[in-house]
């Protein structure tokens, strides 16, 4: 349902401010969300200052040079560094997107403010719980579906039919277009989102899946894919520059082509 | 998303400029002294400022409502094209209010 304010004991606190480096000459403020699900605390936000000379350019190095130089109990996801698998997804000075791939420097505001995913529950920390996320990529059935049998090599495809899943196959399941979008934050029990419907898309466009008519009745629902507005908030946020709108609008353009 | 906000938000103003045009009807068929009232009410300032509000809803709300359209057709969805087709129905909206009250008054004077 629509939640415009923060339950009670999500309300967010000003946390501790941690002294700045010594012998650091030039530095940059962090001002990190915290929660601890051991005690019985509100979220609060620190403040940490990051020594930009012993740490790399971009929002994730100066996370990583927190936890080895300041506080280790900072938790958050990360693995590639380089926005390939989509672990540190987080909102940064008030935008969803990797914190491997935001610099620094492209933060306009004086502190770079850290926080978790929007509208998720948090785990501790930047860490969102995904669980729901992953059920509805899941429940799109992500893998070929076919009824003829198995060629003796790999499934054929020309050129033209492999260049429609480009736009689509890149998505890497970070999470930031569907926690950014109002819809999703309100109805996510029931609409699947823009990273589950751009895959369903790309599954649906894909020559050679053979269950386009059973992934489509699987969508035909009014939450499932109708909540979407065309609000946009999922293309602006994609970090991979992908754009889930257009794919759910093809979609719903796949559903009504059906019918005439 | 604001768009969407204020698309939704004329959506809703509508509703109520619809009950002002009814009530307009309403009275059109009710007889003078009725239509006088009505009158008497969308001449006075603050029945302008309703009105003028009802006019721009009304033509944001299709500009934009055209603009949701071409995005169902399967159109308008780079950045680029996504960021003008806002701009134009909020621009649009707003002039085309301010150019039909001044086709308004001048083939109708301040009646």
């Amino acid at each position: 349902m629509v939640e415009f304010a923060l339950p009670k004991n999500s309300k967010v606190t000003s946390g501790k401010t941690w002294p700045k480096p010594e012998g650091a000459t030039e530095t940059r403020e962090f001002k990190v969300y915290r929660w601890n699900p051991d005690d019985t605390k509100n979220p609060s936000v620190d403040t940490y200052h990051v020594n930009t000379h012993d740490c790399g350019p971009m929002v994730l190095d100066g996370l990583i040079w927190i936890k080895n130089n300041i506080d280790p109990t900072l938790t958050f996801r990360r693995s590639c560094r380089e926005g390939v698998c989509g672990s540190c997804a987080m909102n940064i000075d008030g935008e969803n997107t990797l914190a491997c791939t935001k610099a620094m420097d492209d933060v306009k505001d004086s502190a770079v403010k850290v926080n978790p995913l929007p509208h998720q529950p948090v785990v501790k920390d930047l860490v969102p719980d995904l669980t729901n996320f992953y059920a509805q990529y899941a429940s799109i059935e992500p893998w070929l579906q076919t009824i003829t049998p198995t060629p003796q090599k790999e499934w054929r495809q020309t050129h033209e039919d492999r260049e429609k899943l480009d736009g689509l196959y890149e998505c890497i399941l970070c999470a930031c277009c569907s926690t950014s979008c109002p819809s999703y934050w309100w109805n996510s029990d029931r609409f699947l989102g823009p990273a589950a419907l751009l895959q369903a898309t790309r599954w649906v466009k894909d020559s050679r899946d053979e269950a386009t008519g059973e992934r489509l009745d699987n969508l035909e629902d009014p939450f499932r894919i109708y909540r979407c507005h065309t609000i946009m908030n999922c293309a602006k946020a994609c970090p991979k520059g992908l754009n889930p709108s257009e794919a759910i609008a093809n979609l719903k353009l796949k559903l009504v082509e059906r019918q005439i | 998303m604001a768009l969407s906000i204020v698309h939704r938000l004329t959506g809703i103003t509508l509703y109520f400029g619809t009950i002002l045009l009814a009530w307009w009807l309403i009275a059109v068929a009710a007889g003078p002294s009725a239509y006088a009232t009505v009158q008497a009410f969308t001449g006075s300032w603050i029945g302008r400022l309703i009105l003028f509000g009802y006019t721009w809803s009304l033509i944001h709300h299709m500009l934009s409502g055209v603009r949701h359209f071409i995005w169902d057709l399967g159109y308008g969805f780079t950045s680029a094209e996504r960021e003008s087709l806002t701009w134009a129905a909020l621009i649009g909206g707003v002039v085309l209010t301010v150019l039909l009250w001044i086709v308004a008054f001048t083939l109708g004077g301040a009646r």
